[in-house]
């Protein structure tokens, strides 16, 4: 079916989302929309689905409008969403989630089919290659089967079109090839597919046209044999320094080392086992791997969140033991994964979330009394210092854009005199601005001589800061490289494969002159 | 974020493991030290027939060895408890065990050389304490599993036993008394629902100032119209309904075949609300929108109507339980009739992970405590009636506190959905 | 997040708009329950003019006996002008910030808590146990005059902080919901209460069959203001003064910042090193110790003696206070007022009507009060007000997992 997206524009009080978007999808055709976060892709996509009414604008299929009030009108006319943060109860089974809201039944009284459901699952998972067991629990399955799971999900719909929201961000290149040959396959079989990113290398790699969405608005459309170059330039609309510039590594005497660091999950099960690794004052290292792995267990223990065996110890300081009040005070600076939940107090002021770890410490506090003014005076030097785009700081940090929170928590964690760093997804949803800025702080943080450990599931980043790259998978380090690894070398790390080798097999099944990086490691057109 | 593990963020303080095993040794010794070395001499000793049925000896054993011998598989159970990591089931029937011996040791000691015990009588006596409890833990159960947290149960229970008894005493008779008695829990419950879903209010605290409502409301209205009135609380209620056959079991028919038409509403609701949401399609539907009520949108379920249905329903069920207050056992309404047990069955429901036949489980062990508290003081002169009082609410915390474990609400339980 | 959609929330206009339609609402219900008015309206068709007089008197009168009691009567303004006493022109007032002085701590020992993220929902056994101790104090033990009063207040701040701090010791240590705990251990302390008042040995009067405790000596006896019972004294200086800590420690101490980021996000408060579980124990210690400086201010009053059922309704009317003062303590002392003046009017207008209108009629009106006040989308509802920009307690996302 051709799908046609008319000038679509959606206003959120004074931000405008989406300005006058036309976009059109010919039947077993796979357009890429192609823009940076916060661009407007999902708002889209929300308003294609039904989640959102457009303020103007229309939608036409097979060149008749249609209303789309809710997704139920969306899935009768054939589109089916696969979001970018699932759709999916993770207490139920994956043949629960598949059918919900079009369950088979049985007898009186509404009561489940399983038996057919279960087949109503497998039949699709083999028609297209999607290998999922019916049976088992969503919430434990690795994130690229619940990807697939969601895929079948809208194919048992009657999905003619099928938009992919962000589908790659927590795939190994691996994954994404499996992703990207289902595509294929799902095109072969005549369905449209819409697939979302800001990732350039994907996009050319898949997509039959590209659509350039910047700030709201439609700035272009290309076919995929277009320059990385140009497609970042429309994306961004200034030349960017994608990967920022740095001098060579000089690393001192090693501060950090960790050893043998073994911490449990919720359930009891051994989520980081054994790990050791040492880093150097003035050194980066880069760990790699898929979300899940391990790595949000690993830093919780560094900062003593979560309970670990093992020692860890800086500067000669043995903090095994030591509570998180302590760590911090020993000289770790901890820019956390989740920067809403753990990172800041939404309700609270700027000025309060800068001294979250240290309103009880002179010159913020006089014994059991706060010095406001203190506190209001060092706030107002730090946004100052750090770009932070806040009208006051007595302004509640939860109401800041993404990248503006994220400046607060570096702020409050860099401007400390630090032994170490440790930054989990610092640039997760964050702006290309912003994430030129944290990258520049954390190298600056390194230069200083500090032992910076990042942790990152996008491999842009880490080659883009890493000295050396450690690849977590499943609770243990499988391998220390050098940032010289091949992406596709450094996939198969992450996917638990040590078989380099293979490499060579997979670069050549892919279109010339295109090896299998991920985008955003352009070699960017140097600071112009 | 793509992942859908939830992290549960705060470290655990105290070892679920070792809470266990501690709450077990402590009741172990309880009954090792204070029932067996504390009690009477003599036998205790139990009834275990009804009239009219067939004729059970009374059976009398020698109570302070029994606490000893009790008291030792318990402690027994905990080492086993605190050495190896048990199944999930083996946990259950730990506890289960545990507190079984705890029980019949309570029991010997408190009967030592007194009169025997009349277990049918208790055992009809607990079934009914429960009554309240279990409707309240299921109008808790489908109210939650939609994602509403209903604190207001307590409300319910006390809103239904007034309007029940004003209602059979004045105005139309017993069964029209159950069924104002019920709508009067739906109606707190289509405040809940009103006030939480559709303006946000957070749901704890609108629960407790609906339960200080209706205080207020019943407090009033006795004082205004039954304190003046007789009419209006007659004290007029059900009688029981003896099922042929069933109740001629011996032990176990008197107990759960002779009793009011209560009984038997409950026992359809648990089986219904277990069986419905489990294996059907509304039950799947509803569990969703507990869940991930996004989720359950983008596929087309009506998130606050399945909401709005389940608190209303809930009410409704609540309401029957609180008519039970009044017009299923005593009769006259007073002032706080329902004195926490909403509250109770809310930690019955959690107990129970939110399901109906763990909160049965749970609730039956509560009401079973209610009925010591009054059974006991009268048996064995001893035990001061306030402290026996305070018993289910003790239990409650011990059980609240101890045994409870990770226990998972329904993951979206308590919070508003609202598009974004 | 819920705490600060409490304590900003919604604008005095929409406040006093919530009180008075509660007082419409409880208008309706006093109707309802007025014989003479309902006879009116049985011949309501034959006579509209009458039904509508007997309402409008009825209420009015409820109404105005309550504003008497509690707030001015005028003839005692015009009486002093003919050589009355002027003090008992004051009566009324005095009487209402007596009354108001335990409900403004017990919600003061509710919001604290709240503040921090716990539902203090004890404050009813809180009380209890202050209750105990003060008394036992006062009864139990000689001291000097000045140093006897002192000390049985402390007591009565120990006597709940006990308990808050075994609240919050579960919590932290088995995680524990406090709702639950809470409440239950109210109702334990009820019926420790009820024992210990039934043997002489413990706390009940000698010669006596009644749940009843002895009169505490003369001198730990709080001072007060003269006039008919009740009377304003020291006791309401204490429950501003506890206020007044209150607000300090809670917007200028290192203390209260370390409870008000517990409260705001437990998760970001244990990344930035805050010891959570600590945090807890301490602010419920303290909330208990101010539900138990309550019942030091109620139990060392004239003339009381501690009964099985003192503890009347200041459990849950502290939560209706916190919440109406939106949990922040200068809020708490004005909506105890407000209460304070409820209750006062409450008892009049029983004693007025001869029990037409009982007192509990108050409660009613506090819990309307509050559900109204909390949802604001009513209130514009039926004022047909624009939508401001503050908001009411919404958006909760608090469940039972904290």
């Amino acid at each position: 079916m051709k799908l046609e997206l008319r000038e679509i524009t959606k206003r959120f009080g004074s931000l405008v989302a989406n300005d006058h978007i036309d976009l059109v999808v010919q039947p077993g055709e796979i357009r890429a929309l192609l823009g940076e976060n916060g661009a407007g892709k999902t708002t889209l996509m929300n308003v294609l689905y039904g989640l959102i009414q457009p303020d103007e604008g229309e939608i036409l299929i097979d060149n008749e409008p249609v209303h789309i009030r809710s997704p139920k009108d969306a899935i009768r006319a054939g589109i089916g969403m696969v979001h970018q943060h699932f759709m999916l109860v993770p207490v139920f089974t994956v043949a629960e989630n598949v059918t919900l809201g079009v369950e088979r039944t049985r007898g009186f009284g509404g009561l489940l089919d399983r038996k057919r459901t279960r087949s109503d699952v497998l039949e699709l998972s083999e028609q297209f290659g999607l290998q999922v067991n019916p049976d088992a629990l969503v919430g434990e399955l690795p994130v690229g089967i619940q990807q697939r799971v969601e895929i079948i999900k809208a194919l048992l719909r009657d999905a003619n079109t099928l938009v992919l929201d962000e589908p790659t961000a927590v795939l190994t290149p691996g994954e994404t090839e499996d992703l990207f040959r289902i595509m294929r396959s799902l095109r072969e079989g005549g369905r449209s597919i819409v697939f979302i990113s800001h990732k350039l290398k994907e996009v050319q790699a898949i997509a039959d046209n590209i659509t350039i969405i910047r700030r709201g608005q439609v700035v272009g459309e290309r076919p995929p044999s277009t320059t990385g170059a140009e497609l970042a330039a429309l994306m961004v609309g200034r030349a960017v320094q994608l990967r920022v510039s740095k001098e060579p590594a000089k690393p001192a005497g090693v501060r950090l080392t960790v050893h043998n660091l073994t911490v449990a999950d919720e359930r009891g099960e051994p989520a980081v086992r054994g790990v050791s690794f040492e880093v150097r004052g003035g050194e980066i290292l880069g760990i790699a791997g898929v979300q899940g792995n391990g790595q949000t267990e690993l830093c919780e223990a560094l900062l003593g969140l979560r309970p670990s065996s093992g020692t860890v110890s800086l500067d000669g300081n043995d903090l095994s033991a030591a509570t998180t009040r302590d760590r911090l005070r020993a000289g770790i600076g901890y820019v956390p994964e989740d920067r809403q939940e753990d990172g800041l107090v939404g309700a609270f002021s700027v000025a309060d979330n800068m001294v979250l770890d240290v309103y009880d410490r002179p010159p913020y506090a006089s014994g059991i009394a706060l010095n406001l003014d203190q506190i209001k005076t060092a706030a107002t030097e730090l946004v100052s210092e750090y770009d932070v785009r806040t009208s006051s700081v007595q302004t509640p940090v939860g109401t800041l854009s993404g990248g503006n929170q994220q400046k607060v928590i570096v702020a409050r964690e860099l401007s400390r005199d630090n032994k170490m760093l440790l930054a989990s997804q610092p640039t997760r949803g964050l702006d290309v601005g912003s994430i030129e800025f944290v990258h520049k702080q954390i190298v600056a943080q390194r230069d200083r001589g500090v032992a910076v450990v990042i942790v990152s599931s996008e491999l842009d980043e880490i080659y883009a800061l890493s000295d050396r790259i450690a690849v977590m998978y499943e609770g243990r380090i499988v391998g220390f490289r050098e940032p010289d690894i091949s992406e596709a070398d450094l996939g198969l790390l992450m996917a638990g494969s040590s078989a380099e080798a293979e490499s060579r097999s997979v670069q050549d099944a892919l279109p010339p002159d295109q090896a299998l990086e991920l985008p955003g490691a352009v070699e960017g057109d140097d600071a112009e | 974020m793509t992942t859908l593990t939830a992290a549960v963020r705060a470290p655990l303080t105290a070892d679920r493991k070792w809470l266990a095993t501690g709450t077990f040794a402590f009741l172990g010794v309880i009954d090792v030290l204070i029932f067996g070395l504390l009690a009477h001499k003599g036998d205790a000793g139990f009834v275990l027939s009804a009239s009219g049925t067939i004729h059970i000896p009374v059976i009398k054993v020698p109570a302070a060895a029994i606490c000893y011998v009790l008291g030792a598989l318990t402690i027994a159970i905990a080492a086993l408890r605190g050495t190896f990591d048990l199944s999930q089931t083996q946990k259950r029937w730990a506890i289960a065990g545990v507190l079984v011996f705890f029980l019949v040791a309570l029991l010997c000691w408190a009967d030592a050389g007194a009169i025997p015990l009349n277990i049918i009588g208790m055992g009809q006596g607990a079934l009914a304490s429960s009554i309240p409890l279990i409707l309240g833990a299921l109008a808790g159960c489908l109210s939650e599993r939609s994602g509403v947290i209903n604190i207001a149960i307590e409300g319910q229970l006390l809103f239904g036993s007034f309007t029940a008894a004003i209602v059979a005493s004045a105005f139309g008779g017993l069964w029209v008394g159950l069924v104002a008695g019920s709508l009067a829990g739906g109606l707190v419950g289509l405040l809940l629902a009103v006030f939480a879903i559709t303006f946000l209010m957070d749901q704890i605290i609108l629960g407790v100032v609906l339960n200080v409502l209706a205080l207020g409301m019943t407090d009033y209205l006795y004082d205004r119209l039954m304190a003046q009135n007789p009419n209006y609380n007659t004290g007029v209620s059900f009688g029981s309904i003896r099922i042929p056959g069933l109740a001629d079991i011996p032990v176990i028919g008197p107990i759960f075949f002779d009793s009011t038409i209560f009984l038997y509403i409950t026992y359809v609701a648990v089986i219904a609300i277990q069986v419905a949401l489990f294996s059907t399609r509304w039950g799947l539907r509803v569990r969703a929108v507990g869940e991930h009520p996004t989720a359950a949108d983008t596929v087309g379920i009506p998130v606050l109507w399945i909401r709005y249905r389940n608190v209303i329903l809930g009410g409704l069920l609540a309401g029957i339980g609180g008519a039970f207050l009044t017009v299923g056992s005593v009769g006259s309404f007073n002032p706080d009739i329902s004195s926490g047990f909403g509250y109770i069955a809310l930690a019955a429901l959690i107990f129970g992970r939110w399901t109906p036949l763990g909160s049965l489980a749970a609730a039956l062990l509560f009401g079973f405590s209610l009925e010591l508290a009054l059974v006991l003081p009268t048996v064995n002169p001893v035990l001061p009636p306030a402290i026996m009082n305070m018993a289910p609410y003790v239990a409650t915390i011990i059980a609240v506190a101890g045994l409870v474990g990770k226990v998972r609400a329904p993951a979206a339980d308590g919070q508003p959905y609202v598009k974004a | 997040m819920i705490i600060e959609a409490v304590t900003q929330g919604s604008s005095t206009v929409m406040t006093i708009l919530s009180i008075f339609l509660a007082l419409v609402v409880g208008g309706i219900l006093i109707l309802f329950t007025d014989p003479i008015v309902t006879k009116a309206w049985s011949s309501f068709f034959s006579d509209p003019g009458n039904a509508l007089a007997q309402s409008w008197d009825s209420v009015s009168f409820a109404y105005s006996q309550m504003f008497e009691g509690a707030i001015l009567n005028p003839s005692t303004v015009s009486a002093a002008f003919h050589g009355g006493s002027i003090a008992a022109i004051f009566y009324p007032l005095s009487a209402t910030c007596a009354q108001a002085t335990p409900l403004i701590l017990t919600g003061l020992s509710v919001a604290i808590a709240f503040r921090a993220g716990l539902f203090n929902i004890g404050a009813a056994g809180q009380w209890v146990g202050g209750a105990i101790v003060a008394t036992w104090l006062g009864f139990g033990v000689s001291l000097p005059i000045v140093i006897h009063v002192i000390v049985c207040v402390i007591g009565g701040f120990v006597g709940g902080a006990a308990i808050g701090w075994f609240v919050g010791l579960l919590k932290a240590k088995t995680g524990a919901h406090e709702v639950i705990v809470t409440i239950m251990l109210n109702y334990v302390m009820y019926d420790l209460l009820s024992y210990l008042l039934s043997h002489p040995a413990m706390l009940q009067q000698p010669h006596q069959t009644n749940q009843i405790a002895p009169f505490i000596a003369n001198d730990a006896n709080l001072p007060h203001v003269g006039g008919p019972a009740p009377q304003a004294g020291v006791g309401f200086l204490i429950a501003v003064a506890a206020a007044a800590a209150c607000a300090w420690l809670l917007s200028r101490s290192t203390t209260g910042f370390q409870f008000r980021t517990v409260g705001a996000s437990p998760s970001a408060a244990r990344s930035a090193g805050i010891n959570v579980e600590k945090s807890w124990i301490w602010v419920m210690l303290l909330a208990g110790g101010l539900a138990g400086l309550s019942a030091a201010t109620v139990v060392q009053g004239t003339n009381t003696q501690l009964t099985f059922n003192s503890y009347g309704t200041y459990g849950p009317d502290g939560i209706t206070v916190a919440l109406l003062g939106r949990a922040k303590p200068w809020g708490t002392v004005l909506a105890g007022l407000l209460f304070g003046a409820l209750h006062v009017g409450g008892t009049y207008v029983a004693g007025a009507t001869l029990n037409q209108v009982p007192d509990d009629i108050v409660q009613v009106l506090e819990g309307l009060i509050v559900l109204f006040v909390a949802a604001p989308a009513l209130i514009r509802a039926v004022f047909r007000l624009r939508a401001t920009s503050g908001t009411g307690m919404e958006a909760a996302a608090k469940g039972w997992n904290g």
